[in-house]
């Protein structure tokens, strides 16, 4: 900012001194010019005066001739120095107005503005770069559950539309080039409330480089990137990023997971979706057979990948696969979006069909041909921009892969609910349908068709004060009390605990006489109005000693010391009446 | 030789000369300080002010400070002398005289430490 001070006043100085030397010929003429007063006396205009006359004359104010009306010698020497007066006024506001919309200027005061905002936050928040389809999903999910983040992008339309967007709480936002360090400083990669800072340019080099610059400069941030290529994540694992998505590979893991275990995938849907959706039917994708895959780049890899490795047969279509490489059963040259080159690829006798180009035209296409040739496929669809959304949803596809939404979901949950992360890792390492099909019947009647609404708890001071002061007080405090309902005990929240986590161990779906103590972590979902009564059993002690043992005694701190008071008399009136006995 | 450094020297100097000859004479006889000359000091000054304007270094900075404070006192001077004319029933009286000149040579002070400082930078500049 100091530098375009200077720059503002460096350009100003020919304008001012023309300004000055102008006015003050004008002024010294008028001055020295003989006058005449009312009478017609001979007088001399006070420098004064004439420093009144120019400064109306020069901005076209026009009283008139003050104080006295002029002689014609007076005339001439105005009707001259009106026009050169006139015209630098002019060019002196004409080049200060210029200054003041100068880019650089617009730039340099934005970002003075967005350094002291991002400045004075006061709660943690997280550095989102790049506010792409991917950037945006995040802000919009961080800020469902009031989590504040920045924004930097290199766009200055995307910037614009943030602000545009009505947003419910303020989200600073600076349009600049997060691949230099002096940018990500001005977001705050320096505050001590910055939690984490998410790459999410659709530049892989870009992400490389703000990964690398959030490592040296605040080695403590969680760093969470977005890659599209095997280097680049190999690259930025090893400088010790924190979290790297492939939104190709982390798609492919996933079908491959939904084909083996359609109920935990249908489990860890509902619980990292958006609370309140409507809940979505289980997907079977089919188990034996061949498979289709059109495409053979990215996502078309990532898939071959995963399906070979659960042992299906597959045939691949490619337009180009000189660029591409080819697979060890060769492949079927062509697009895929004409008949013959999906019959060539068996598709008559396939189950599955990966729609995977990176135009979605083709991708619709392929996937309207392929149907008509054969209506029982399970179709995989990618779609590469969310504009398209309605279309895709018509064509017929059982699963569309859209990489934005994939990786703004798994960012999501990581940032908000990482237990929950923890929790999906549980359930695919234990393998157990019966065990998830069990717990989505539970979510089923707790919920009434909607997608749970999930939150964690920590048991610290700021999240849970009651059960402090209780354990203070050698209260035993179980899990059950937490699910009671703080307006009538009897009765239990609609919540269902998924995972406690107790120093090292990791519990999934605790018991409820569980005893909770200080730092435990927990992982609940439920309906939302359960976590606003819990927040009220966690916080206020009236409530945790009334779901605890139903008493309601008096808890303020003077009632407090009356009650020991007159407990202490009693107990002595006890012991006094004994003894008389 | 640099044009762009005689201009600023001879500005400076020139503002230093002329609130001199406005500043000798008796503090406070009317007949000694003349207003053209007070008029001059001020524009002279505006101008070695705006030339002033936009250098980033230290003594930039400084010599833009003691400008800032010469303008300050002779538009003090001039507004007092204004007022004193146009708008009192007395016009001007010695005391007012004597203050209006005070105040440039305050101004004057101003004034030298900016050649002053002029000249040391010159002299670190043929080192």
């Amino acid at each position: 900012m100091d530098t375009i001070f200077f720059l503002v006043l460096r350009r100003m100085r020919t304008p001012l001194l023309t300004l000055i030397v102008v006015y003050a010929i004008a002024m010294a003429g008028l001055a020295l010019i003989p006058a005449q007063d009312a009478e017609g006396h001979p007088t001399a205009m006070s420098l004064f005066h004439a420093f009144y006359f120019v400064s109306y004359m020069s901005t076209t104010i026009g009283f008139g001739e003050l104080p006295n009306a002029f002689t014609d010698a007076q005339r001439i020497w105005v009707a001259l120095s009106v026009f050169s007066t006139v015209a630098v006024w002019i060019y002196a506001i004409g080049n200060l107005i210029t200054l003041l919309q100068d880019s650089t200027l617009q730039r340099a005061i934005a970002e003075r503005r967005f350094r002291t905002r991002v400045r004075r936050l006061a709660d943690p928040f997280y550095l989102v770069c790049g506010y792409g389809q991917t950037g945006s999903a995040l802000v919009r999910g961080l800020m469902d559950r009031h989590i504040q983040s920045v924004v930097i992008d290199v766009d200055p339309e995307r910037i614009n539309l943030l602000q545009l967007d009505n947003q419910r709480e303020y989200v600073p936002s600076l349009c600049a080039d997060a691949r230099s360090p002096h940018a990500l400083e001005a977001a705050g990669l320096k505050h001590p409330l910055c939690r984490g800072v998410v790459a999410l340019t659709n530049v892989n080099e870009a992400n490389l480089k703000i990964a690398i610059a959030a490592k040296l400069l605040h080695p403590e941030v969680k760093v969470i990137c977005r890659a599209d290529s095997h280097e680049i994540e190999a690259n930025m694992a090893s400088f010790g990023t924190d979290h790297i998505y492939d939104p190709f590979d982390a798609f492919a893991a996933y079908i491959a997971f939904s084909i083996q275990s359609p109920c935990q995938t249908l489990l860890i849907d509902w619980l990292s979706g958006r609370g309140g959706e409507e809940l979505n039917e289980p997907r079977y994708p089919p188990r034996h057979g061949r498979w289709v895959i059109c495409g053979y780049g990215r996502f078309g890899k990532a898939m071959y990948k995963h399906l070979k490795a659960q042992g299906f047969a597959l045939s691949v279509i490619e337009a180009e696969p000189h660029k591409t490489g080819i697979p060890t059963e060769g492949v079927v040259h062509g697009r895929g979006t004409e008949a013959v080159t999906l019959e060539q690829a068996e598709i008559r006798q396939a189950v599955g069909l990966v729609a995977g180009t990176d135009q979605d035209a083709d991708n619709l296409s392929i996937i309207m041909t392929a149907l008509t040739l054969n209506p029982d496929l399970f179709v995989i669809a990618r779609e590469n921009h969310i504009q398209n959304q309605e279309l895709f949803d018509r064509v017929g596809a059982q699963s569309i892969m859209n990489p934005s939404t994939i990786i703004a979901h798994r960012i999501r949950m990581r940032l908000i609910t990482p237990l929950l992360s923890d929790l999906s890792r549980l359930a695919r390492l234990r393998r157990d349908e019966a065990w998830a099909s069990q717990l989505i019947s539970r979510i089923i009647a707790l919920v009434e068709g909607r997608k749970p609404y999930v939150w964690e708890v920590t048991i610290d001071a700021t999240q849970a004060p009651a059960i402090l002061e209780a354990e203070r007080r050698r209260q035993a405090i179980t899990l059950e009390t937490l699910l009671r309902d703080p307006l009538e005990r009897e009765r239990l929240l609609p919540a269902i605990p998924l995972l406690l986590i107790q120093g090292q161990e990791q519990r999934p779906l605790p018991a409820l006489d569980v005893p909770i103590g200080l730092g435990d972590r927990l992982l609940f979902c439920g309906r939302e109005e359960a976590r606003r009564r819990m927040d009220w059993v966690l916080c206020n002690i009236h409530a945790l000693r009334y779901v605890t043992d139903g008493a309601s005694p008096r808890e303020g701190p003077v009632w407090r010391q009356l009650a020991d008071w007159l407990g202490r008399l009693r107990d002595e009136k006890i012991t006094t009446t004994k003894r008389m006995e | 030789m640099n044009p762009e450094k005689v201009v600023f020297g001879f500005f400076i100097v020139l503002a230093l000369t002329l609130n001199f000859g406005f500043f000798v004479g008796e503090i406070d006889n009317p007949n000694h300080h003349h207003a053209w000359e007070l008029f001059f000091v001020v524009i002279v000054n505006m101008i070695a002010t705006v030339l002033k304007f936009g250098d980033r270094t230290q003594m930039g900075a400084v010599l833009l400070a003691t400008s800032l404070v010469a303008m300050l006192q002779l538009l003090a001077a001039s507004l007092i002398w204004t007022i004193a004319v146009h708008t009192t029933e007395t016009g001007m009286t010695p005391s007012v005289m004597a203050s209006i000149v005070s105040l440039s040579g305050g101004a004057m002070i101003a004034n030298v430490v900016s050649v002053v400082l002029l000249v040391i930078e010159t002299v670190l500049l043929r080192r």
